[in-house]
C-alpha cells in the first residue's frame, strides 16, 4: 500500500490533492458527489472579515483549453464561515485551509487573528494574488515590500501553518518568494490565475463585467509548473496549482518541486477530478515501486530546496 | 445531486438547430423537478473545456429518462449535438431550484424560443397533479416552435406566435398576455429581452421568471453564474435560480 499522505508546511494531508480555493465554495457545494474525508483538504473560498458582494456580470468566460473569471472575491465573511462553515466542514472530516482575503493589513491581519486556534483549521493561505479587486489581493502579490509587510504582520498574529498564495502576473516569482520567506511564511502557494480578457467583437466591449479576469485552466499548466520549478530553490514547502487536469499533472508538479498540488477548474469538468487524480498517484506509485509519494518532491529538480 | 454516466437514447433534429435529446438516467430523473437543469460534459477534449447547463424539458420517472430540448448555439452544444444514441454522456444533476406552483392560481406558462424547455416540464408536473394549465408560446417562425409536439402528447393547449406571422398571433409572445392575467400566476422561460417585459407586464400578478447563464461549477462553488437582485447585490442563477420570483431580480443596470 503505497503511502500518500503529506506533511505541507506543517499541515498534515492524507493525500497531497486539495481544493484549490475559489473552485469548491466552502466543500458543501460538491459534498454530495466528492467526500470530503477522502480527498487531501478543502481550501475555501477566500474569506474577508466583512461579506463581499463581488464584481457585476458576466463574471466567467470559457477560452481555449481555459477559462476567464471575474468573481471580485464575493464571500459571505468571517461571521459566517465561523459560524456556519467550519462546523460542518469538521463534521465531514475535512481538513480545511482558510483563504484569507482583505483591502487592508489590518483586515488580513484580524481574519487570521480570529482563526488562529481554532482546530477546524488546519492552516490558512494568504491570498495577495487576486487579480480581480481594486484593493488588496494582487496588489499586495506583486511588490516585494508590501508582501512581506503583510505576511510580517499577519505571522505575528497567528501561530497556524501559513501558506502565501503568489500571482505569476509578476516579473520576478522568486524575489517576492523569497520576500514572503523571509517575513515568516511557513509554505508557498504556486500559482494563481494569469491576468487574461477576451472581447465580443459584436458588442465591442470586453466579456467580463470586470474586463479582464484570471486565467486558469489546462492553457495555464506550463506556466504554473514552470513558477513552481524556479520557487523550488526558495526553500519552502510549496502547494502547485495552475491548470491540473489529470493524476500525470500532479505528478509533474510534484517532480518539480511541490509538496502537494491543488486542483480547481478541472472539478468544474470533473466533480471527481481530485478523486480520480488521488488514485492515479497511487497507481502511479505502485507501479513504480514507490512507497511514499514524499520520495517524488522535486525528483525532476536539481535546484529543488523543499521536500 | 447525482454524477450520472447517461446513455443517449435519442438525438434528434427537431428543426433547424434545434435538438431533442433523450437520456437514460435513472437516478437524476428520480429526483428532478419541474424548471431544474442538467450539466452535461459535452465530450472529453479541452476544446471546449466546460460543462453545458441544460434545462429538463420531461422527466419519466418509470422509464428512468429525461427529455433535454436545446439549440445548438456554439462549439459545447455541437459536440452535444454529435452525440449518438447508445453513447454515454456524464451528467451532473439535478440542479438549481425549479418552479414553485402557486396555490389556487391557474399557473400560465409563458414561453420563448427553446425557453420552452423548462415549461414543459412544469405543464407536465400540472398534468400530473391533474392542475389545469395554459400555455403561450414564442417563436421567430412557426418550424421554431419546438415544444409543440411534447405539449401535444401532455394534451396541454399552446396558443402560439411567430415573429412573421406563420404560426398564430404576429408579434412577441408577451402579445398575447393582454387581458388573461386573473386568476393566474405566470411561469416564463426565454430570452432576456422576453423575460424582462413579462416582469413588467406582470404587476400584481405573481411571476417566476427561469434565466439563462453561462456556468462553470453550476453548483454554487465558483459564484460565476450572477444575476442582479433588485435591490443591489446578485443573485446565483445555478442555486438561487434558475427560476426566481419575477420581484428577486432586475435587468437594470
Amino acid at each position: 500500500m503505497a503511502d500518500l499522505a503529506v506533511n505541507l508546511a506543517g499541515i498534515r494531508l492524507r493525500n497531497p490533492v486539495l481544493a484549490a480555493s475559489g473552485t469548491f465554495g466552502y466543500g458543501r457545494e460538491y459534498a454530495a458527489v466528492v467526500p470530503l474525508d477522502q480527498i487531501g483538504g478543502v481550501i475555501t473560498k477566500g474569506t474577508s472579515l466583512e461579506a463581499w458582494t463581488g464584481n457585476p456580470p458576466p463574471r466567467t468566460v470559457e477560452t481555449a483549453a481555459g477559462m476567464l473569471n471575474a468573481i471580485g472575491l464575493e464571500n459571505p465573511g468571517l461571521k459566517h464561515l465561523v459560524e456556519a462553515d467550519l462546523p460542518w466542514l469538521a463534521s465531514q472530516g475535512a481538513t480545511v485551509v482558510v483563504n484569507v482575503v482583505g483591502r487592508t493589513v489590518d483586515e488580513y491581519v484580524a481574519v487570521a487573528e480570529a482563526l488562529d486556534a481554532r482546530p477546524a483549521v488546519a492552516g490558512l493561505e494568504l491570498n495577495v494574488s487576486c487579480p480581480n479587486v481594486d484593493k488588496g489581493g494582487m496588489a499586495f502579490g506583486v511588490h516585494p515590500e508590501s508582501a512581506y509587510a503583510l505576511v510580517r504582520a499577519v505571522r505575528k498574529r497567528t501561530r497556524l501553518p501559513l501558506l502565501v498564495k503568489l500571482t505569476p502576473n509578476v516579473t520576478d516569482i522568486v524575489r517576492i518568494a523569497e520576500q514572503v520567506r523571509d517575513a515568516g511564511a511557513d509554505g508557498l502557494s504556486a500559482v494563481n490565475t494569469l491576468v487574461g480578457m477576451a472581447i465580443d467583437i459584436h458588442c465591442r466591449r470586453p466579456v467580463l463585467g470586470n474586463a479582464t479576469g484570471g486565467l486558469s485552466g489546462p492553457a495555464i499548466k506550463p506556466v504554473a509548473l514552470a513558477a513552481v520549478w524556479r520557487l523550488a530553490r526558495v526553500g519552502l514547502p510549496i502547494l502547485g496549482g495552475g491548470g491540473i487536469s489529470f493524476w500525470q499533472d500532479a505528478v509533474e508538479f510534484l517532480m518539480a518541486g511541490a509538496t502537494a498540488v491543488a486542483v480547481g477548474t478541472a472539478t468544474f469538468v470533473r466533480p471527481r477530478a481530485m478523486l480520480e487524480i488521488a488514485q492515479g498517484m497511487e497507481e502511479y506509485l505502485k507501479c513504480q515501486g514507490i512507497e511514499r509519494i514524499t520520495d517524488l518532491v522535486g525528483a525532476a529538480n536539481p535546484g529543488a530546496r523543499t521536500g | 445531486m447525482n454524477l450520472e454516466q447517461a446513455r443517449v437514447e435519442e438525438n434528434r433534429l427537431l428543426a433547424a438547430d434545434h435538438r431533442r435529446m433523450v437520456l437514460h438516467a435513472p437516478a437524476i430523473a428520480a429526483s428532478a423537478g419541474a424548471g431544474q437543469f442538467v450539466h452535461l460534459r459535452a465530450h472529453d477534449s479541452f476544446h471546449p473545456l466546460l460543462r453545458r447547463p441544460l434545462s429538463v424539458a420531461r422527466c419519466d420517472r418509470t422509464a428512468g429518462t429525461l427529455v433535454l430540448i436545446y439549440r445548438v448555439l456554439g462549439e459545447g452544444t455541437a459536440r452535444l449535438a454529435d452525440r449518438r444514441p447508445g453513447d454515454g454522456i456524464d451528467v451532473l444533476g439535478p440542479l438549481g431550484r425549479g418552479f414553485r406552483l402557486a396555490p389556487g392560481l391557474t399557473p400560465l406558462l409563458v414561453a420563448g424560443g427553446v425557453g420552452v424547455a423548462p415549461l414543459i416540464s412544469l405543464a407536465e408536473e400540472c398534468v400530473r397533479m391533474g392542475r389545469a394549465v395554459e400555455v403561450v408560446a414564442g417563436a421567430r417562425t412557426a418550424s421554431l416552435l419546438v415544444g409543440e409536439a411534447d405539449l401535444r402528447e401532455l394534451g396541454v393547449e399552446c396558443c402560439s406566435a411567430t415573429d412573421d406571422g406563420s404560426r398564430g398571433y404576429r408579434g412577441p409572445v408577451t402579445g398575447l398576455l393582454g387581458g388573461r392575467l386573473d386568476g393566474r400566476a405566470l411561469y416564463a422561460a426565454g430570452p432576456a429581452g422576453m423575460l424582462r417585459q413579462v416582469q413588467q407586464l406582470a404587476g400584481a400578478t405573481p411571476a417566476q421568471l427561469c434565466i439563462e447563464a453561462a456556468m462553470a461549477c453550476g453548483v454554487g462553488a465558483c459564484r460565476g453564474c450572477a444575476c442582479r437582485a433588485r435591490g443591489g447585490g446578485y443573485r446565483l442563477v445555478c442555486t438561487e435560480g434558475p427560476v426566481f420570483d419575477s420581484h428577486e431580480v432586475t435587468y437594470d443596470g
